[in-house]
């Protein structure tokens, strides 16, 4: 390589237009990670404005309406143009093509389609922020949001209902290529189990998001033609809004997981050098969470009015889904068993991910307990809860991957004390944030409150402080990502010395991914073999 | 210096020892498994720490006794659980016999409590120690949800429908009552408290604050001026069913099946009166939609309700 300049996917073209018009899947990661960046941090500067307003008791920074209209934008973004399309779409994109020894999607064109719907849907819905913002929250329950809510609701469910257009054709694109493209030798079971997961996430793009679509479409109509489809007064029914909604938004909270649970499968394996323990048991995992993960929404309603039978049902389910994860966990904590482990900064998000996915996910069989969800449902409780899954989880697992993968994709190597340091604060700053809120929900406070009773101040303080540790963790990496860009240390093709096909390749990449189709004769994470003894690449292979 | 830091919500209510001892539970549980886990990490990740760059590791295949072992015996763990939490939830659910009854409206950004003895008060509940209470819930708008976490209980108040919870108070005092249900602007201001007396200064309250008319009284009153005496006569010689004894009866409805005459029965009965027709009556009623307040319509149930009891008492006597 010394001197002449290779070929890769970055540098056979410039020009904003050769960016936007591209059909490379790995490109297109790019302007994911780019825009969903953009929109991290448009959702952290409301989170911001919420920890800094609950300082105090009192509504003193903002309006109640305000404040409002801010939990709400937080939770839209961060969610729907945040944690669903992160993995999937920046990492899954990038990935799973050279992953399965493939040279692009299925689909290029009808990718790259997918990120401009994302980005018509973001713009709808920060034109509603813009305008004035929404004050529904991200649930949207009715009928306050179909008849009472003064605010951009048709706007803001509209970028919602363009923006699931993305995620169902990403889901099938991703669907059709794991079955099609897989390089010869690459049966299913010797498949990483990134792709596995990504595959369960995809089913559940497909079969979910339709039912978000039409329920948000049903709002809409509402709001605008007046259908009684949710409005007790036309008589329609408010309590099937919920169940519309958590049809969906229950299983797409296992969007924002099970893609995580995919990157730590190769933190794991990667920086301990061994074979995920229990390959097939975590690889089936997946797929019973996804399955089982349709099952559960009703947990969410148990004080909503449904009948107790429909409850007990709902409870019963929600703990099965909850083994399927106990198992994950298990297997990779024995990975770990005689491994030889290193410490690099994406297998410190590795392991802080166990760490705090074990809080939440216990913390869901709290929830799931239907005599204790009944004193805590809609309180702090629940937010501690799903921020430890949320941000604790899918955020760590996606701060790792994005360090494990960056020489990959941008061919140089990141500084290793700055990342190490970064983890840490992460780590530290999110406990410090969410763990006083499980003590604040069962003391009663409730969620969605701009103005509280002063004896939960203190604890708010604390949450606050933590949050302000947070937000310089995610901003460190921010700054020496964009610093390695131009400054880092050239990174060889495989610095980790790690298996998998996205490894026997230049970094970054060349725009075929490989100059000749890979073959495979040995299962994911072969550490026992050299990679010659695993993968072959006829005569040219590329060095 | 910890006054403002209170680490343990108040218990109050029978129903508060049962959910914090599933509280124990549930975290003892949860601590020994964490434990068990950040254990063995920590113990791997300092006894397994890499040595040299050339290093590998043995590669172990997995185990199915030990992925059998490790799915049965959470599972065993989060039945146990199910059935602790299930039975909790049934009790929570399953207002006993006797309860004091009291009816409460929630909207933006109020709640209205209605006292059988006629008495009605906002944002505030006064109720006797030692007697279970059992609330009948309705809003006029969106859903909203009464909370109070000093009794460990919540239920959200929907429009158009009755829904119910209660509790038993076992210490007098005052205990915070939320909105838990996000229902717009005011959501936060929508607080209140529930003030738990002896059953001698609830009886001295009552009294303070009386109007004179009952819950029942009123609803007589409606029942006049609405004019639904005209083909509701005291025995089925009107135009419409006799209603005294109704409240509890399973009803017979036109076109077969039946319904339960409770609370939602006769809130629709009222105001959509085409939706269940009485077997052997045709379907002539007029809807009261737009005529009589959701207030209004818990007093009419009250009367009917007055009527049921005076039909036992004269049934028994
Ligand atoms: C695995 C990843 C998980 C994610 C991403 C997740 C996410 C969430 C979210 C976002 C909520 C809040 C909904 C709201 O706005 O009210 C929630 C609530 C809940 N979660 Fe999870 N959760 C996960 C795992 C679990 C597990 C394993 C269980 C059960 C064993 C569980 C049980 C519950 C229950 C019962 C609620 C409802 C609580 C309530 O509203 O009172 N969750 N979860
Ligand atoms: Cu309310």
């Amino acid at each position: 390589m010394n001197g002449e300049r290779r070929e890769h996917y970055l540098n056979v073209n410039y020009g904003v237009r050769s960016w936007l018009l591209t059909t490379d899947h790995k490109r297109i990661a790019w302007l994911y990670l780019v825009s969903i960046t953009f929109f991290f941090f448009v959702g952290g500067f409301f989170a911001t404005m919420i920890r800094l307003e609950l300082l105090t008791p009192q509504g003193d920074l903002v309006q109640s309406e305000t404040y409002n209209k801010l939990f709400t934008m937080h939770g839209v973004t961060m969610v729907f143009f945040f944690l669903i399309p992160a993995i999937p779409a920046v990492l899954g994109n990038f990935l799973i093509p050279m992953m399965i020894g493939a040279r692009d999607l299925a689909f290029p064109r009808l990718n790259l389609a997918s990120w401009y719907i994302f980005i018509v849907g973001g713009l709808f819905t920060l034109a509603a922020s813009a305008a004035g913002g929404v004050d529904t929250g991200w649930t949207f329950y009715t009928p306050y949001s179909s008849i009472y809510s003064n605010t951009h609701v048709a706007l803001t469910v509209v970028g919602i209902f363009v923006t699931g257009f993305s995620s169902i054709l990403t889901g099938l694109n991703f669907i059709v290529t794991i079955h099609k493209m897989r390089a010869p030798g690459l049966t299913w079971f010797r498949l990483p189990l990134f792709v596995w997961s990504h595959y369960a996430t995809s089913v559940i793009f497909i079969l979910g998001t339709p039912v978000l679509a039409i329920t948000l479409v049903l709002v809409g109509l509402e709001r605008i033609f007046g259908l009684g489809i949710f409005d007790p007064a036309r008589g329609g029914d408010p309590v099937l809004f919920q169940h519309l909604f958590w049809f969906y938004s229950h299983p797409a909270v296992y969007i924002m997981i099970l893609p995580a649970m995919g990157v730590v499968s190769e933190l794991i394996a990667g920086f301990s050098r061994k074979r995920i323990f229990g390959y097939t048991f975590v690889a089936f995992a997946s797929l019973a969470i996804a399955v089982i993960g349709f099952l559960v929404w009703g947990h969410h309603m148990f004080v909503s009015g449904q009948s107790v039978h429909a409850g007990l049902v709902f409870s019963l389910l929600s703990f099965l889904v909850a083994i399927p994860s106990a198992i994950k966990v298990f297997n990779w904590t024995a990975t770990l068993y005689k491994g030889s482990i290193s410490y690099d900064a994406p297998m410190l998000y590795g392991l802080g991910f166990i760490g705090v996915f074990t809080i939440g996910g216990l913390t869901g069989l709290f929830l799931a307990t239907l005599g204790f969800d009944v004193h805590v449902h809609d309180t702090y409780f629940v937010v501690a809860h799903f921020h430890y899954i949320m941000v604790g989880g899918s955020v760590m697992a996606y701060l790792g991957g994005i360090h494990y993968w960056w020489p990959k994709m941008t061919g140089r190597i990141y500084p290793e004390i700055w990342a190490r340091l970064a983890a840490l604060i992460v780590f530290l700053g999110f406990n410090l944030t969410f763990f006083p809120q499980f003590v604040l929900g069962y003391l009663g406070m409730p969620r969605r409150y701009h103005i509280y009773p002063p004896e939960f101040q203190v604890l708010n303080v604390m949450s606050s402080a933590g949050a302000s540790i947070l937000a310089v963790g995610y901003v460190l990496p921010l700054v020496y990502l964009i610093w390695s860009l131009r400054y880092g240390a050239v990174a060889g093709k495989n610095p980790w010395g790690a298996r998998g096909l996205e490894w026997e390749t230049g970094s970054p990449p060349p725009t075929n991914n490989f100059d000749t189709t890979p073959r495979v004769t040995a299962g994911a994470y072969a550490y026992e073999k050299e990679p010659g003894e695993v993968y072959s690449f006829g005569k040219t292979a590329h060095v | 210096m910890f006054q403002n830091l209170p680490l343990f919500p108040e218990q109050a209510s029978t129903m508060a020892p049962r959910v914090d001892a599933l509280l124990y539970f549930l975290t003892a549980v949860s601590i020994f498994f964490a434990s068990l886990i950040f254990i063995f990490i920590v113990v791997f990740a300092v006894k397994y720490r890499r040595r040299s760059d050339a290093e590998k590791a043995p590669q172990i295949e997995g185990s199915i006794p030990l992925e059998i072992f490790w799915s049965v015996v959470p599972l065993g763990i989060t039945m146990v659980m199910f059935i602790w939490g299930a039975l909790v939830y049934f009790d929570m659910s399953s207002p006993p016999a006797g309860a004091l009854e009291i009816n409460l409206v929630g909207r933006q950004w109020m709640w209205k409590a209605q006292h059988a003895e006629g008495q009605s008060e906002i944002n505030e509940l006064h109720v006797p120690a030692g007697l279970p209470v059992r609330l009948t819930m309705t809003s006029e708008d969106v859903i909203h949800s009464y909370f109070v976490p000093a009794f460990r209980i919540k239920m959200d108040v929907l429009p158009a429908r009755y829904t119910t919870i209660w509790f038993h108070p076992t210490k007098a005092g005052e205990y915070r009552l939320f909105c838990a249900e996000y229902c717009g602007t005011l959501h936060s201001g929508m607080i209140g408290r529930v003030v738990v007396m002896e059953p001698a200064d609830y009886q001295r309250w009552l009294g303070e604050g009386a109007t004179g008319t009952s819950m029942a009284e009123a609803g007589a009153e409606l029942f006049r001026r609405l004019g639904c005496g005209v083909c509701h006569r005291a025995s089925d010689t009107g135009q419409g069913p006799a209603l005294a004894g109704l409240f509890g009866k399973s009803v017979k409805l036109e076109g077969g099946g039946s319904a339960l005459a409770d609370e939602g029965y006769i809130r629709e009965s009222i105001l959509e009166p085409h939706a269940k027709v009485v077997a052997g009556f045709p379907p002539v009623m007029p809807t009261f939609k737009g005529l009589v307040s959701e207030d209004g319509i818990l007093q009419i149930i009250a009367y009917l309700k007055s009527l049921r009891k005076e039909e036992r008492a004269r049934a028994e006597r």
